[in-house]
This record gives C-alpha cells, structure tokens and sequence, in this order.
C-alpha cells in the first residue's frame, strides 16, 4: 500500500499516513504509526458492531480467501464476521478436504488461489513464515493470523485495542505476560508491539518455557508470576500449549496451577484496577482460576469482541482502496 | 480549509457575518416548513457538516428554546469512490446518540456538490434505521450535480466551473468563518486577470486539496 497521493480530507489537521505495508505478516514489519492508525480505525469499526445493521458496504465486490491449516475458532470466526460485516466475500479453506491433503506445496496452493483472483489471503499455519513466503510470491495482501510460535500480529493489535479502550493508553503501563512463552505466537507479537508503543513488560514463566535469548526482545525477564504480577496495569495469562509441547515443560498441571496459576490472591498483588486478559481458549485450573476467568477484572470476552472490530480495520486499511500509485 | 496549494483565492463568498446569518435563516426555515421541531434530529457529515449541524442546533435552541439531538456521520465506508483511491482514507468517528427510526433527518454539509457524499450518507443513515423523512441543509451549493440529489435549505447557491474549488472555514474546526472561491493557478501571464469562463479540468496535481472535483467525490 502506498503513501502517495494518499488523501486527506482535513487539510487542518496533518495528514495521517495510510498503512505502509501490502501485508500484515508481524509487528516487527510495521511501525508506530501503523499501530495507531489500525487502534484508531478498529474505534470506527466498533461503533458498526453496535448498529442494529451490523454491516458497511466497503469492500463489496473484494474477496478474501481464508486459508487455515490449523485448528482455530475464534481467529477463524472473527476474520469471517470481519470480512462480512465489511461485505466483503469471504470463501474458506482448511487442510483437511483440499488438495492440500493430497499433498500440494502451499506455495501450488497460493499460486492456484492466486489465479482466481482474491484481494487478500488469510492465513494461519503450523509453520513459522508461511504467510511470509506467500506474501513474496503472490501480489494480494497476505494477513498472518498466526504462524508457528512466530507471530500473530491481529491478536496483538486486538490485545492493545482492548488495553487502549481499558485504561486510555498504552505508554507507561506495566504489563504482566505470564506462561507458556516459548511456544506463544501471541507472547512474541504482544512483546513486540507494548514495547513498541512505549509499555513495560515482563514475562514470567517456569524456565523450561522460557525460550532462549528472551532478553533480546526488550522485556523484563523473571521466573516468578508473583514478581511479574506485582503492581502491574494488565495481566495476560498464556495459555499452555500442550499440542506444541507445552506440558513437557513441568511436572503436572496441578503443579503448574500451584506455582503458575492466575488465583484470586496473585491478581491482588496487581493494582487495583488492574485487568486480566486471555487469548484463548483457556485451561481452566491449568493456567487460571476460575474465579478470576470469570471475575469482574476480566477482559477476555472484551478481546473477543474487539477482535472483529480490529481485523475489520486491518483488512479495510489493506484492501480498502485500490493501492495503486 | 483555507487556500489550498496550487489554488488562489478568487473571490469571497461570505465572511463570518454573512455566515451567520445565513445558518440562523436556515434555522429558522427548517422550524417553519417542519411546523416546528417535534421529532427532528440534526446529521452533521464529517467534518464541516458537523458545526454547521451544531450550529444549526445552537440557533434552534435560542428561538425555540428546544434542544434538538445532533449526530456525527463519516460516510468515508459508504463512498462509490473507495477503489479508486490509492490509500484508504483515514476514518473519523460516527457519533449518533440516537435513534432515526420515524424521525425527520436534517442532514448537514457545508457543500453541495457531485451529491455523490449525500448519497453515500444516505445509505448509511438507512443502515441506522427508518427515518420518517430525511431532508437537506447545506451552506454552500455550488451546483455540477452528477446525481440527483437537491438540498431543501441553502445557505447560498452559486454557480462555479469545474477547476473552481468552493473553501468553507468554520471558527471550530478551522479557526475561522469564511467561505471563499478558489481555483487553480493558470500560468504566470496569462493568470489573475483573464475572463471568468469554464476552463477544460486539468491533470490532478498531488498537491490540491480534498477538496479538489477530480480526487474527491464532493464540494
């Protein structure tokens, strides 16, 4: 997508650039400027969700082909309500029932889709840079909705909506992310975008599930929750990973609720106003409690919710207009 | 907006006082021909829709001593125009704190143009519900419809060619009320003084502003 001849209608005000990318792959690729104006765009969206007509003419005629070779539902859900509240046309793809099956490389998969002419793919993949290798190959917009344990940059950008909506900001806030981090797509882009837009993070998790070189990425390391949680605005609990081999990491679940687990007593170490947030799907009594799952604190299903609102503003400000110089 | 790169200021249409007066005329005729303001609610379009609705809203509660409910509206998701532009355009907040089912609409802008934005904010307010009817007030109409689409309640209509731009500044968004006419800059000699007349639209520059005919659907 281009800057130039990008138009404002309010010459008083500068004028905001438009998304710079063709792709939305991770956060590392995209700057500040490009998080606000998606944070700003998914408000807009989100005044739509609320209508009693829940839909915008804006991308009729696009079409967006949703390619997913992993297990998911909320993603999945969410880029589909997006895409048609926008009036988008929307067609579905799993690995299962495709030629995918029979053993196309997904390179022949996206060259073939590529052929009947979709203006964006979706993708979620088991392997980390797949959506990268079809955004270098194929000219549609490519929307990486989660590869591998590398990114899942609509995840992170709908955790920063939800925070901005909760306490009015991002910059200054301390921000717990506590778990499983090293199979966590969700733990990386979160990282990468808080940190970013100015946050203090932490991560907490037992130390066979801390990925190495976990400085690098700029946040505050410890082996505590309790360290971590300790005065902190937000709390994000990551879910264990046991399909990517995130239950090798301790001994029993029942262990890791007892040193890991998100309880009523650790979230009152937090400020007081502090809120709990979850990307899903949860193991209750695994990583948290109940009782704060489902406590006044919590904002999972606000992240839910607001997910539609940001993936509608990621596919708008990528395939809205024609993109051309 | 004031003047534009690549525009000059050619003649005034209406300084602040002028403005006013013609806002509170304007309130004053929707009063009368709505018999009142039972069951009115005022749509401003983004952005100089917006005072004026407010206006409008301001000059009807001083006479009347009613507070009628003003709603934002940003068509930018409506527009016919969207693929062809090369970046989406920034969007800004709809705000309506009310329902439009079985009420009368004023729908607000400073400029009638093309008509191709009261269209698209047509559509959107239907999306809102059934409104019992929707009327049109604008400050400036400038004719060169390319739908057909009329405003009952005009601040001053003038006539203007295709390379003319018609500017309105409001005090709250612009820092002034003002509405001039501006058009292209010709070349050096044979600018500024030549005769009035239509000119042949030329090549979009990057610099002109929104408010240009050939990049934007309106004014």
């Amino acid at each position: 997508m281009t800057t130039k001849r990008g138009e404002s209608p309010e010459p008083s005000v500068p004028r905001s650039p438009a998304f710079s990318r063709k792709d939305l792959l991770d956060i590392e690729s995209i700057n500040e400027d490009d998080i606000r104006l998606v944070l700003d765009t998914a408000e807009s969206m989100r005044e739509i969700n609320q209508r009693s007509i829940k839909k915008v003419p804006t991308l009729r005629g696009k079409l967006v082909a949703n390619l997913f070779f992993e297990n998911s539902t909320r993603t999945r859900f969410s880029f589909e309500i997006a895409e048609r509240r926008l009036s988008a046309d929307s067609i579905a793809l799993s690995a299962a029932g495709t030629s995918v099956a029979k053993g196309e490389t997904l390179l022949d998969t996206g060259k073939n889709l590529m052929a009947m002419g979709p203006d964006a793919i979706v993708i979620r993949h088991p392997r980390s840079g797949a959506p990268h290798l079809l955004a270098r190959s194929l000219p549609c917009a490519i929307v990486n909705a989660g590869d591998g344990a590398h990114a899942h940059p609509t995840q992170a950008l709908l955790d920063a909506f939800t925070i901005r909506r909760a306490k009015g900001t991002l910059a200054g806030l301390r921000v717990a992310i506590c778990g499983d981090v090293s199979h966590s797509r969700v733990a990386r882009s979160n990282v990468s975008l808080l940190t970013k837009m100015g946050a203090g993070v932490t991560l907490a998790g037992p130390a066979t599930l801390l990925p190495a070189e976990i400085e690098r990425t700029g946040a505050r390391i410890v082996t505590r929750l309790e360290e971590a949680v300790d005065g902190a605005d937000v709390i994000m609990i990551l879910r264990v990973q046991k399909e990517r081999g995130g239950g090798l990491g301790f001994p029993s679940d029942r262990e890791y609720f007892e040193v890991f687990g998100l309880t009523p007593a650790r979230r009152r170490l937090a400020k007081k106003d502090a809120i709990v947030m979850h990307p899903g799907p949860m193991n209750r009594g695994v990583e948290i409690d109940s009782a704060v799952a489902d406590g006044p604190d919590s904002v999972i299903l606000d992240q839910v919710e607001n997910g539609v609102a940001v993936r509608m503003a990621v596919l708008y400000l990528l395939i809205g207009a024609s993109g051309d110089e | 907006m004031g003047e534009a790169p690549g525009t000059y200021r050619k003649l005034r249409l209406l300084d602040a006082a002028g403005l006013g007066r013609a806002i509170a005329r304007m309130a004053h005729e929707i009063v009368e021909s709505e018999g009142g303001t039972d069951g009115f609610v005022l749509i401003g379009i983004r952005t100089r829709g917006v005072p004026l609705a407010r206006r409008l809203a301001a000059e009807i509660e001083r006479t009347e001593k009613v507070r009628v409910g003003v709603g934002l509206l940003d068509i930018t998701l409506y527009r016919d125009d969207l693929s062809t532009v090369a970046a989406s355009p920034v969007l800004k907040k709809t705000d309506i704190p009310f329902g439009v089912e079985g009420r009368t609409v004023v729908l607000c802008d400073d400029v009638l143009f093309t008509g191709r934005t009261v269209r698209a904010a047509m559509d959107a307010i239907l999306d809102f519900g059934r409104p019992r009817k929707i009327i049109l007030a604008v400050l400036m109409d400038r004719g060169r419809r390319e739908l057909p689409i009329e405003a009952q309640f005009v601040g001053k209509r003038i006539a203007t060619s295709a390379s003319e731009i018609v500017s309105v500044t409001f005090r709250e968004t612009d820092g002034i009320d003002d509405v001039w006419l501006l058009d292209r800059e010709t070349p050096p000699r044979a600018a500024r003084r030549a005769p009035r007349m239509p000119r042949a639209p030329r090549a979009p520059r990057l610099s002109v502003s929104a408010k240009s005919p050939k990049r934007r659907s309106k004014k």
